[in-house]
């Protein structure tokens, strides 16, 4: 029996390339190409470009006492983290979508309440340290 | 959505807390077509019990080709499952994985980028639903390796025959796992791990 055959939607294109070290900016100026593109609601009064690169796995830590102005949804986000807490896990425990997160956390950043431990490999490509320390890692499971 | 602050918000379990000295987080997503396995994969590793995030999107025409121009919009939600390994006091490891509907991962800003990498799980019953993610991660340039999880009752291939029919490059790893058993899929990242440290050694000799 023969496997059934994938054909490459795009004959000519390139061998994986890197990541592009500017990530998720993808409207470059130029004109959409790609019928696919997403916009995701914030449903909060955050300009785009405001928006602080958070990532899924960048680390949150509540880094101050909880304000008495503080919204529910901000209380909550606090007393979650007291411990360091990524933001998908955030996103679970408050049953919130990643971008409402996001913007949660904007605000919060702004005002000195949480810290971000940003994730390292944000920039470009892993190194070879950063893969061996999760090799050595893994060894151990 | 509504959130009052009557609803009870169940944090982690304390020994689900991570160190105060966890410094950064690194992610790996695991993608492939629907029941292969991997949330099945996220759950045989994770030191916490799977846990679910999720993103509301709202697309336009999103693979409906005659419906370019129209205003009409549809709100999406997409679920996404992960687990964490601490790797050092300092280093957790994220992995995702998603229930079905793939096709929407890739509308996911920010899920792919900075990733260390993809894990494509193949089940070779239905190995064509697996091409348009193979597609997707190369246009992206998510490096990536394939795993397939071997069903009792799925048909087996040489790996050789399964590279030429995902038309994959020679240096891509292929392995069989049991996504069931943790040190399968340990091994699983491991090989996508050292297929990453052969890149990163190919680019920088020094």
């Amino acid at each position: 029996m023969t496997p059934p055959q994938r054909r490459r939607r795009f004959p000519q294109e390139q061998p994986p390339q890197p990541h592009q070290p500017t990530g998720e900016g993808s409207q470059d100026g130029r004109p959409p190409k790609n019928p696919e593109r997403l916009y995701i609601i914030t449903g909060a009064a955050v300009e785009d470009g405001e928006r602080a690169p958070i990532d899924l796995v960048t680390l949150i830590v509540a880094s101050a006492e909880l304000p008495p102005s503080a919204s529910p949804e901000q209380s909550a986000l606090l007393r979650i983290c007291q411990a360091p807490l990524s933001v998908a896990e955030i996103s679970a425990y408050l049953n919130l979508p990643f971008s409402v997160v996001t913007v949660l956390l904007t605000e919060l950043l702004a005002a000195e309440l949480v810290q971000a431990r940003a994730p390292i490999v944000r920039q470009a490509r892993a190194d070879r340290s950063l893969l061996e320390a999760v090799m050595h890692g893994l060894q151990k499971l | 959505m509504d959130f009052k602050s009557s609803d009870p918000v169940t944090g982690p379990r304390t020994e689900d807390h991570l160190p105060h000295t966890a410094q950064a987080g690194v992610k790996i997503v695991i993608v492939g077509g629907f029941g292969v396995g991997k949330t099945t994969m996220v759950g045989s590793v994770s030191e916490i019990r799977p846990l679910t995030t999720e993103e509301t999107m709202t697309q336009a025409g999103i693979g409906v080709d005659d419906n370019y121009g129209s205003d009409s919009k549809t709100a999406t939600t997409v679920a996404m499952d992960f687990g964490r390994i601490s790797i050092t006091d300092q280093l957790v490891l994220y992995l995702f994985g998603t229930p079905g509907q793939e096709r929407f991962w890739f509308l996911w800003n920010g899920l792919f980028e900075g990733a260390l990498g993809a894990v494509v799980l193949l089940d070779t019953r239905r190995l064509e639903v697996s091409f348009d993610v193979i597609g997707r991660l190369e246009e992206r340039g998510v490096p990536f390796v394939v795993a397939v999880n071997t069903f009792p009752d799925a048909p087996r291939y040489p790996v050789e025959e399964l590279r030429s029919a995902l038309d994959l490059p020679r240096e891509i790893p292929i392995v069989e796992c049991d996504v069931r058993r943790r040190a399968s899929s340990r091994d699983v990242l491991m090989t996508l791990l050292r297929f990453l440290h052969s890149l990163a050694r190919a680019k920088a000799p020094a």
